[in-house]
């Protein structure tokens, strides 16, 4: 495969870094969102000025500094990272805007600080999509860490104290506790960090018993993907404002996490060398286990942001699932997931913070009837359930209709069953609240029958975000080109 | 038996020095007073000194000054002759710094005494208990 | 001018120590000044070592020109080029962050503070660069006793009897050294350093040789406060005026770290340390019970700096443990560590002198509100907290790198976990302070009223030190490779895998 070296991927992790002091100098608070935007446009104008030179097949290198041979700060723009950074930066635009409309509509304190970190929490996404290597990799990922816990634990007071703690402890200590002993070991067993085509484990002579511990390190220990026994930070999270759940713990965290664990499978242990080992059936088992669960979960709970976490966290092993069964379609389908999830799911926060914000209402129990009030939200609201659920005409459809396929050319038909029973559960949790939402009987409503909105700054994001999860049915580019480039790349045709 | 004692009576220097820094230790451990802590650091530096001074002795051996130094070399001298006073002059220093450290040493003894109107240790910790 | 840097590293602070003393009788503006003109000068000339060393290799110095071994004979080589750039760096931005806070705590002994000041500086820089094993006692003396007394100008209740007690083991621990090197020259008729690794070969078997290493580690770990040794630490470090603990707090452990990578490397030879001794292995078993120890204790702690000086005990752990795991990487962290822990101790402790000087605490409850109050102090603090955890891009992670390959090249897999529940400890630490600082005094009503402490920030002479301090732990971490390539590599002999 053909690379050029370029800074533009540094550049592209850099530029909502250097904002940070304009946000912190700027007296007004417009002039501090103009500079947001403008680094968020910046970031998506670097990204996509990509997109050319990866689709012809080409991957853009940079190394920022070597310290030892093989581990490296050191970027690569392949094709699944672009798909990545280009959902995580469009979406920032969009959150931004969001942002702005909840922060003021709430009237929250400390908004220059929530900026600020916002914009670092992005660096920290769009170098996770760039690494070239674990050690990259585990940098920005604990710079992700760190510049979330603030955001997470905006509201300063003792609920936000506890659920930062736990946030932290979840996402810092496994990823020192087992992602650093299991990263050094690596490297003394393979002597680079690189990720390859076959992953840099395969050519090693580590017995099965190490590779296995490794996987279970390497796999538990990116705790943001919100693998079951390692998930509870994410509903935790929800304490956070309505945007941070929406990017973060929706998109940027969470895809983070599940990134590292898809660049784990195809990069540091290798298709080949899991299927030649036999661990897929254990990926696929975990990936099952936390999609079911997760789902039932989702069931039971009152809360809207916290049932949409939990759908996230069942959402999330979709995508670990299709990679984990090794074949190119259901790859293909988990990688495209990583895209339509990100633009459904964010819109259903979007929704939550909307409602929030017009009505101060948090709890589904509380929304009967609310269909009425803000028709245009809970529109967009419905929309993106189907996309999550898998319904055409929403973008969720191509991805789950790629893991179904998936899964029969793996020949894994518990897996089939998995995925459709998951779909009805989702159906399950999300039906009820729009019907209930749209139609109730009169004296049920707990909502004046007269439309009034959120601010616009809230739902023209939303709207947007739902119109994309459909447009993605019809046009699921460039998200599904790179995702079958990715695959080419690591089946080797 | 017999081993046993001619190794020490052989070695008797060492074992003058290793008791004196035994006992030099024990002081600092077991004592009380803050000042007999003190003179039991001095017991263990001098028993270093101890040491290296009987270092540099030779059996037969004399002063390290050279007589008639300067009539030319008239004379073989033989290094056997005379003992090593490398270790001595070595010591000189050492005394210099066991004496800075005693100075602190009481310095801060009599600062600490100052604020607590005691040097016993345990009455001291006591009053800090109670603060 | 340059082929005597070596002597005036040494020379000019001592000299100045006296032109101090007097000068603070005369008018005490001028102590300041003086004492920064010589460690500039300090400095300078060890950058200068530094980059002669890195071109020219070893470099030999003969202190008033007498021949090895019966002079004095100065030998530095990049490890000790290093670590005198990291004492004089460390120990000239401290100075400097130190006038406000000393002018405030004690304005009356000005004079005799920088002249203890710049002759604890003499004593660590002559640790550093001396070749010579007596020597290096009576500059380790020097810094020793000044030490003391820089201590005992803390806290006036607490800090005179913490100092006492530092003396009593200190003064044992250097008699030990001493006593070591005594039985050294009984064995090999030298105290050059260089000279004693020449005629040691054939003595390996010698019991003289045998009782000369363990006397002279045990002195040197219980200067270094090597758990079990460590009981005089955290008192000394905690009750002493924040401009000493500063200094004293980075520089001493790490120097007395660095002597015994000395000792290990020159004199005795990794073939009798690690070959002819068996006792490696129980030794990196001692420095993971030091490491799980000092987290433990840390973890009991209800004050920063005592805290902090637990973190001390847990980290000379790494530094022992990776020296004596015998392998290059390890070798190569704890060297890496001598500077990096050097700079993050000197970040934290800064971070406190700030504090002090503008809240009167460093207890828990004083840290309340910190983060609206001292916003730059406090980030200042969590780019140190990152690098004691080990958070990549900061240098700790890199050390802790180095330290963990080793461990595992080793198979000593328990030094690993230690190194990994010592990084996790610290996160519950640090981030116990950060939670004081940032959520206390609660609010009621979900934050929106936050209650705003107005700001009152530390001045700017103690801001930028710290902030040079604070990138320096960033950039140490980036050109980690660099700094390995170019120095540490030609520190360990080949004979390491």
């Amino acid at each position: 495969m053909e690379t050029i070296t370029s800074i533009k991927p540094l550049l592209a992790v850099l530029v909502s870094l250097l904002i940070t002091p304009m946000l912190v100098s700027s007296r007004a608070p417009n002039v501090r969102e103009a500079w947001t935007f403008v680094a968020a446009i910046a970031k998506f104008l670097i990204v996509l000025s990509m997109l050319p030179t990866i689709l012809k097949g080409t991957e853009i290198v940079y190394t920022v500094v070597e310290f030892l041979p093989g581990a490296a700060i050191k970027f690569r723009v392949d094709a699944f990272g672009m798909l990545f950074a280009l959902v995580s930066s469009s979406l920032w635009i969009i959150t931004s805007a969001y942002s702005i409309g909840y922060m003021r509509g709430l009237k929250e304190h400390s908004q220059t600080r929530y900026f600020c970190y916002f914009a670092f929490a992005l660096s920290a996404t769009v170098g996770v999509a760039f690494s070239a290597n674990l050690l990259t990799l585990y940098l920005f990922y604990e710079m992700l860490s760190l510049a979330t816990y603030p955001l997470v634990t905006h509201h300063q007071d003792r609920e936000a104290r506890s659920s930062g703690r736990k946030y932290l402890l979840y996402i810092v200590g496994t990823s020192i506790g087992f992602v650093l002993p299991a990263m050094l070991i690596s490297y003394n067993l393979a002597g680079t960090l690189e990720f390859g085509k076959q992953g840099f484990l395969a050519g090693t002579t580590g017995s099965g018993h190490l590779m296995g511990l490794l996987l279970v390190l390497l796999i538990f220990g990116f705790a943001k993907a919100a693998i079951m026994p390692f998930h509870s930070w994410l509903p935790a999270a929800m304490v956070a404002p309505t945007p941070v759940s929406a990017l973060l713990h929706a998109v940027a965290v969470v895809k983070v996490g599940v990134f590292c664990v898809v660049r784990v499978i195809t990069g540091v242990f290798g298709t080949d060398l899991l299927l030649s080992l036999n661990f897929g059936p254990f990926i696929l088992f975990i990936a099952s286990v936390t999609i079911l669960v997760g789902s039932f979960i989702a069931l039971t709970q009152d809360s809207l942001k916290r049932l949409l976490a939990f759908s996230t966290i069942a959402q999330l092993s979709y995508i670990v699932l299709g990679v984990g069964l090794l074949s190119p379609k259901g790859m293909t389908g988990g990688m495209v997931h990583v895209a339509m999830h990100a633009f459904g799911k964010i819109t259903l926060f979007f929704c939550a913070g909307a409602i929030f914000v017009a009505t101060g209402k948090k709890n589904i129990s509380q929304m009967v009837g609310i269909g009425r009030r803000m028709p245009v939200t809970m529109t967009a609201f419905f929309i993106a359930s189907l996309s999550i659920i898998g319904m055409p005409p929403c973008g969720g459809f191509i991805s789950k209709w790629y893991l179904v396929l998936g899964s029969l050319e793996a020949h894994q038909t518990a897996i089939l069953v998995v995925l459709l029973f998951s779909s009805l559960l989702n159906a399950a949790y999300f039906m009820p609240i729009v019907y209930r939402a749209f139609f109730c009987r009169p004296d049920e409503a707990m909502f004046e029958n007269k439309v009034q909105e959120a601010p616009l700054f809230c739902v023209v994001p939303l709207v947007v975000t739902a119109v994309i999860s459909v447009i993605l049915f019809f046009y699921p580019q460039p998200f599904f080109r790179l995702a079958s480039m990715m695959v080419q790349s690591i089946m080797g045709g | 038996m017999g081993d046993l004692i001619q190794a020490i009576v052989a070695k008797y220097n060492y074992w003058i020095y290793i008791t004196l820094m035994m006992i030099g230790l024990y002081a600092m451990i077991a004592k009380n007073n803050l000042v007999k802590k003190i003179v039991g650091m001095n017991i263990f530096q001098t028993a270093i000194i101890l040491f290296y001074v009987s270092t540099g002795v030779k059996r037969g051996g004399t002063l390290p000054i050279i007589e008639h130094g300067h009539g030319g070399h008239s004379h073989v001298i033989h290094a056997a002759d005379y003992i090593n006073p490398l270790p001595h002059v070595l010591m000189l220093t050492a005394i210099v710094v066991s004496v800075a450290t005693l100075g602190v040493a009481l310095a801060l003894a009599i600062r600490i005494y100052n604020r607590y109107n005691t040097l016993e240790e345990d009455e001291i910790l006591a009053q800090i208990r109670e603060e | 001018m340059s082929q005597h840097y070596p002597a005036l590293i040494v020379i000019v602070p001592l000299l100045a120590a006296f032109i101090i003393s007097v000068a603070g009788w005369i008018n005490k503006k001028l102590c300041f000044p003086i004492a920064v003109a010589a460690v500039t000068v300090s400095t300078g000339s060890s950058i200068g070592l530094l980059f002669r060393v890195m071109n020219e290799g070893v470099v030999h110095y003969r202190l008033g020109g007498w021949l090895p071994p019966w002079g004095i004979a100065y030998y530095v080589d990049q490890l000790n080029a290093l670590v005198l750039c990291v004492v004089t760096v460390a120990a000239l931005l401290n100075l400097i962050a130190a006038k406000k806070s000393i002018e405030q705590e004690f304005p009356e002994r000005i004079g005799p503070f920088y002249t203890l000041y710049v002759l604890f500086v003499t004593g660590m820089v002559g640790i550093t660069v001396t070749g010579d094993a007596f020597n290096l006692y009576v500059l380790l003396e020097i810094a020793s006793i000044t030490g003391y007394a820089l201590i005992a100008m803390g806290d006036k209740d607490r800090a005179p009897l913490a100092s006492l007690n530092y003396l009593y083991m200190g003064t044992i621990g250097a008699c030990f050294y001493l006593l070591g090197v005594g039985y050294l020259y009984i064995a090999t008729g030298s105290l050059n350093m260089v000279d004693i690794a020449r005629i040691l070969p054939d003595l390996y078997q010698s019991k003289a040789v045998l009782g000369a290493f363990i006397i002279c580690m045990v002195g040197v770990w219980i200067k270094m406060a090597f758990f079990p040794l460590h009981g005089w630490l955290p008192n000394a470090y905690t009750f002493a005026p924040s401009a000493s603990s500063s200094l004293i707090a980075p520089l001493m452990t790490k120097v007395m770290i660095y002597v015994m990578i000395r000792l290990i490397l020159t004199v005795f030879t990794p073939k009798f340390a690690f070959a002819t001794l068996a006792i490696s292995d129980s030794i990196v078993w001692l420095a993971c019970i030091a490491i799980v120890m000092g987290a433990i204790f840390a973890l009991a702690q209800r004050d920063l700096k005592k805290m902090l000086t637990y973190i001390i005990v847990a980290e000379v752990g790494y530094m022992v443990g990776g020296a004596w795991l015998g392998n290059r990487a390890g070798m190569t962290g704890a060297i890496l560590h001598i500077m990096n822990d050097a700079l993050m101790t000197l970040c934290a402790f800064l971070v406190v002198g700030n504090i002090v000087y503008k809240v009167k605490g460093y207890a828990f409850d004083n840290l309340k509100g910190l983060f609206a109050k001292m916003p730059f102090t406090m980030g200042a603090f969590v780019i140190a907290a990152l690098s004691f955890i080990g958070v990549p891009p900061t240098c700790g992670f890199f050390s802790k790198w180095y330290l963990i390959s080793g461990a595992i090249q080793a198979g000593h897999y328990g030094f690993m976990v230690a190194l990994i529940f010592s990084s996790l400890v610290n996160v519950v630490l640090f981030f116990r302070i950060i939670e004081i600082g940032y959520y206390e005094p609660f609010s009621d009503h979900h934050g929106h009223d936050h209650p705003a402490e107005p700001m009152a920030e530390a001045p700017l002479t103690m801001l930028v030190p710290l902030y040079i301090v604070a990138a320096g732990l960033i950039l140490v971490g980036l050109y980690t490779g660099n700094i390995v390539n170019h120095i540490i590599r030609f520190v360990i002999p080949g004979s390491f895998v």
